[in-house]
């Protein structure tokens, strides 16, 4: 599979990158394709804040190996919304002040889309559920539930 | 005034208003993930009475701002705040007086509002761009101006602000914002300094010389440079930096090109091992209004805590680039004292000063003397290996828990003596920990980790603890606050340092509010008292009304008084402690309702706290919660993992926090006081959370912790220990 090139799909751009040898999804995501919202937090997907959305699903990118993004659809924040349609999670997230530094934000808002993209109406224990995959470190943590809480509920009412 | 002010006294220091109308406000305050620069452009807007979205707060640099040496200690909006308030008030009132000789008219006639002057009678407007002169901005800062009675008047008129959303968190979610780490600079290069996991070590040199071999091999290998403990990369890409990291880890783990050897302290006796070090004794306070004869029992108990972690959720990140022909140092950092920085990295290259340039760009939460520093240092040192390109340097996970300075462990003992009426009469407390500051910016030599490990290294920077008019550093909150007619505060400064220490928040007040609170509850528990009736009952001297009254708001939040839930489930128990930040800071209250099982398992926190005037309520109230739950997380799993080979919890793992799962539900309560003065909000919160576990942990099970953190094993240890032995 080395040195071939592996083509995939970004916020619905689709993008076509050399593979190398140990190349990551989150490399390439930063460093290639410049989508700089995704960060690196631990490189051994511990603490959540590389996540992304791939088919569907939230993936620690700093350890998803580019070669496996082969055909997927992969959404990173920089295409959950914009500032004129922007995503109920990124809404309620602004409307809670959900954060203190911000620097795990982006992880969770990825896993939260995927729970919401498969469950729109999932219980309190279930976001939390979902939450333990992250760190927060400023004690934003009330904040980021109830922020959730409230994305599910105004997309629910849509 | 403040020291800000005095340092920096004239108005275009702080202030300046660009053609499209913005003003552009300088502080020497960074942002650190605490929203500080909102709270400041909020009392920038207020003074000028102008929108909050036509501020901008210039990030700090020493090319621009004013020095307000380091983001630390709770103070941002009482020096910075205060001074941008001082410069914003003298901005507007110098207006105002143009406008009044403009129109030929008493001061009194002119009104401020929404970024424009008027005169009702003459029917004319002015803005602050058309009234604002050249000498204007070189004027001298009148202070008079923030209590000007015109702006007295107005503010009562327009009090009701509007509270502005920070704008840095809706281009957070949008992935807009830049952090340190997501800067690219034009032919940027990557770096890493790989260095051994202790303070010194010996290079083992045939393994060293095969590494360094093997790297210059390696594709896309700029430079390799070793120079004393130091290992040196820089690589065209992060991905080919990765590659090389990712080779050496196991060997770098493995002890295979260092010795790494230091005499530590056993994890099981930190209290042994401290107080058998040298030590440096002072007396902090020895108050005796009255000589106790009357103490009818005494108690003596001793608490500690563990060395602990900063474990930020980003990692430590730096730019830096050396210009070979103005000998031109550029630096950018997440650093919270940009000039201590400056002057560190200027002494460590024997350089003046104002040839090194810091330019502080925002890294993930920032909790204390973190790797910052040091990795500017690190990306300083590979700049000047590699003139005219810029050079980035991120730490890896292994580096930021393995390098970084730990906070230190801490030892507190306290007796205490009763009267017959259940009277404290008497209060001891001594404590025994390093001290609780290596920053830069203070010492002879460079307090950067690289600077101790090259070739020719600068001695190890000794801790030291901050004055005491600044709050200190490991007895700071080691005076209980209460009414005690005799007290003594006796600080042991451990002068061994096998492991580097620094200042993470709140310094030594978790440990010394933890040791006094428990006290507090056991001393109640003694008098057959309720541990709320017992604090208030100790709060009742002039001066103590705060104290006593966020005491009551948070036993009220929390139902204290009322009878006891008959339906909670085992092991349910509740507690209550307060502290007054550095003796002089914010009042803080804290219930926390928790339920022991197999662990610790926290239901709900109240907190209470007084901040004086408050700028931005849900900023601080996010504050407190914050402090509250990283609190909760030190009392409830943290301790640093410590070997002669180095610090052993270097990843999440060996090093774990609390998870969403974990948390409690919080309720904050800010008391409304705006006509007192502003207290910071970042640290009140973190002694108080701390002990309200301990005593609701001894309210469950009846088991009395006196060691941090309340893991299930420690737990069982003491309960262990507690209980008479089957075998005896």
């Amino acid at each position: 599979m080395l040195n071939s090139v592996v083509t995939f799909h970004v916020n619905g751009r689709e993008v076509s990158v050399q593979d190398q040898q140990g190349l990551t999804l989150l490399d390439v995501l930063r460093n290639t394709l410049h989508l700089k919202a995704t960060r690196m937090g631990c490189g051994q997907g511990a603490c959540g804040a590389c996540r992304v959305m791939v088919d569907g699903h939230a993936m620690a990118a700093c350890e998803t190996p580019l070669w496996s993004a082969q055909g997927k659809h992969i959404t990173t924040v920089e295409g959950l919304g914009t500032r004129e349609a922007p995503h109920a999670l990124q809404t309620a997230f602004i409307e809670e002040q959900a954060m203190q530094c911000g620097f795990c934000t982006s992880g969770i808002l990825m896993s939260a889309a995927a729970l919401l993209q498969r469950q729109e109406h999932p219980t309190r224990q279930e976001i939390v559920q979902m939450l333990d995959g992250h760190l927060c470190r400023c004690g934003a943590h009330n904040r980021v539930i109830r922020a959730i809480e409230k994305a599910a509920n105004t997309s629910a009412a849509l | 005034m403040s020291e800000s002010l005095k340092a920096h006294p004239f108005l275009l220091q702080w202030l300046s208003l660009d053609a499209t109308g913005q003003v552009h406000a300088f502080s020497g305050k960074v942002d650190l993930g605490q929203g500080i620069s909102h709270a400041l452009r909020l009392i920038v807007a207020q003074e000028l009475r102008i929108s909050p979205q036509h501020i901008h707060m210039v990030p700090a640099s020493t090319h621009t701002s004013p020095d307000e040496a380091v983001t630390s200690g709770s103070l941002s909006v009482q020096h910075s705040g205060a001074a941008l308030r001082c410069a914003a008030a003298h901005w507007r009132e110098m207006c105002r007086l143009q406008m009044a000789q403009r129109c030929g008219v008493d001061v009194t006639a002119v009104r401020c509002a929404n970024g424009k002057f008027s005169v009702d009678l003459k029917n004319q407007t002015a803005s602050y761009g058309e009234l604002t002169s050249t000498e204007m901005w070189q004027s001298t800062i009148d202070t008079t101006h923030v209590a000007s009675p015109q702006a007295a008047q107005e503010l009562d008129a327009t009090f009701s602000q509007p509270t502005a959303l920070r704008p840095d968190i809706a281009s957070k979610v949008f992935g807009e914002f830049e952090y340190i780490h997501d800067r690219v600079l034009p032919n940027m290069c990557h770096g890493m300094v790989f260095r051994p996991s202790t303070l010194t070590a010996e290079v083992v040199d045939h393994e060293m010389q095969a590494l360094v071999h093997h790297v210059q091999a390696q594709n896309g290998v700029l430079q390799v440079r070793q120079d004393g403990l130091l290992l040196g990369v820089l690589t065209d890409t992060e991905y080919a930096l990765t590659k090389i990291v990712r080779h050496i880890a196991d060997g770098v783990a493995q002890g295979k090109f260092w010795r790494c050897h230091t005499e530590g302290p056993d994890a099981n006796d930190l209290s042994h091992w401290l107080k058998a070090q040298t030590l440096d004794t002072t007396v902090v306070a020895d108050i005796t209004n009255e000589v106790p004869t009357n103490v009818v029992q005494y108690l003596r108990a001793e608490f500690q805590r563990p060395y602990m972690q900063h474990a930020s959720i980003g990692l430590c990140c730096a730019l830096a680039q050396w210009t070979e022909d103005t000998q031109q140092l550029e630096v950018w950092s997440h650093s919270q004292g940009i000039y201590n920085l400056r002057r560190d990295i200027a002494l460590a290259f024997e350089m003046p000063p104002e040839h090194v340039q810091v330019s502080h760009v925002e890294g993930a939460g920032c909790y204390g003397h973190n790797g910052a520093d040091d990795v500017a240092f690190d990306a300083a040192w590979l700049a000047r290996l590699a003139p005219g390109r810029p050079v980035r340097v991120q730490w890896t996970r292994q580096a930021e828990l393995g390098h970084a300075p730990l906070a230190p462990a801490m030892a507190v003992e306290i007796q205490a003596g009763v009267d017959a009426q259940g009277r404290i009469v008497e209060w001891t407390q001594t404590v025994w920990s390093q001290g609780h500051g290596t920053r830069p910016g203070r010492g002879k030599t460079p307090a950067l980790l690289g600077t101790w490990q090259t070739a020719q290294p600068h001695p190890v920077t000794m801790a030291a603890n901050a004055a005491m008019a600044v709050g200190g550093g490991s007895e700071r909150n080691a005076q209980p606050p209460y009414d005690i007619s005799s007290v003594k505060v006796i600080n042991h400064r451990v002068l061994n340092m096998p492991f580097r220490v620094s200042a993470m928040r709140a310094l030594g007040a978790p440990a010394n509010v933890f040791a006094a609170e428990s006290v507090m509850d056991e001393l109640a528990l003694r008098c057959a008292q309720d541990p709320l009736t017992f604090r208030l009952a100790h709060l009742r001297h002039i001066g103590q009304e705060r104290a006593a009254a966020v005491v009551q708001k948070a036993a009220d939040m929390a139902r204290w008084t009322a009878t006891r839930p008959s339906n909670q489930p085992e092991g349910w128990g509740r507690g209550l402690a307060y502290a007054r930040y550095k003796n002089t800071g914010a009042y803080c209250a804290v219930v926390v309702e928790l339920v022991v099982a197999e662990k610790v398992k926290l239901h709900k926190l109240w907190t209470a706290v007084d901040l004086g005037h408050v700028v931005d309520a849900d900023g601080a109230a996010n504050q407190i919660e914050g402090g509250a739950l990283q609190a909760a997380s030190w009392a409830l799993c943290e301790s640093a993992q410590l070997n002669p080979q180095g610090i052993a919890s270097h990843d999440w793992e060996s090093y774990p926090i609390l998870k969403f799962s974990d948390m409690p539900a919080v309720e904050v309560a800010l008391m409304s006081q705006p006509h007192l003065p502003s207290l910071g909000a970042g640290e009140c919160s973190s002694g108080p959370t701390c002990a309200a576990i301990a005593n609701a942990i001894f309210d469950a099970i009846g088991v009395r912790m006196r060691a941090m953190p309340f893991t299930p094993d420690n737990l069982l240890k003491t309960i262990e220990a507690e209980t008479p032995s089957a075998h005896s």
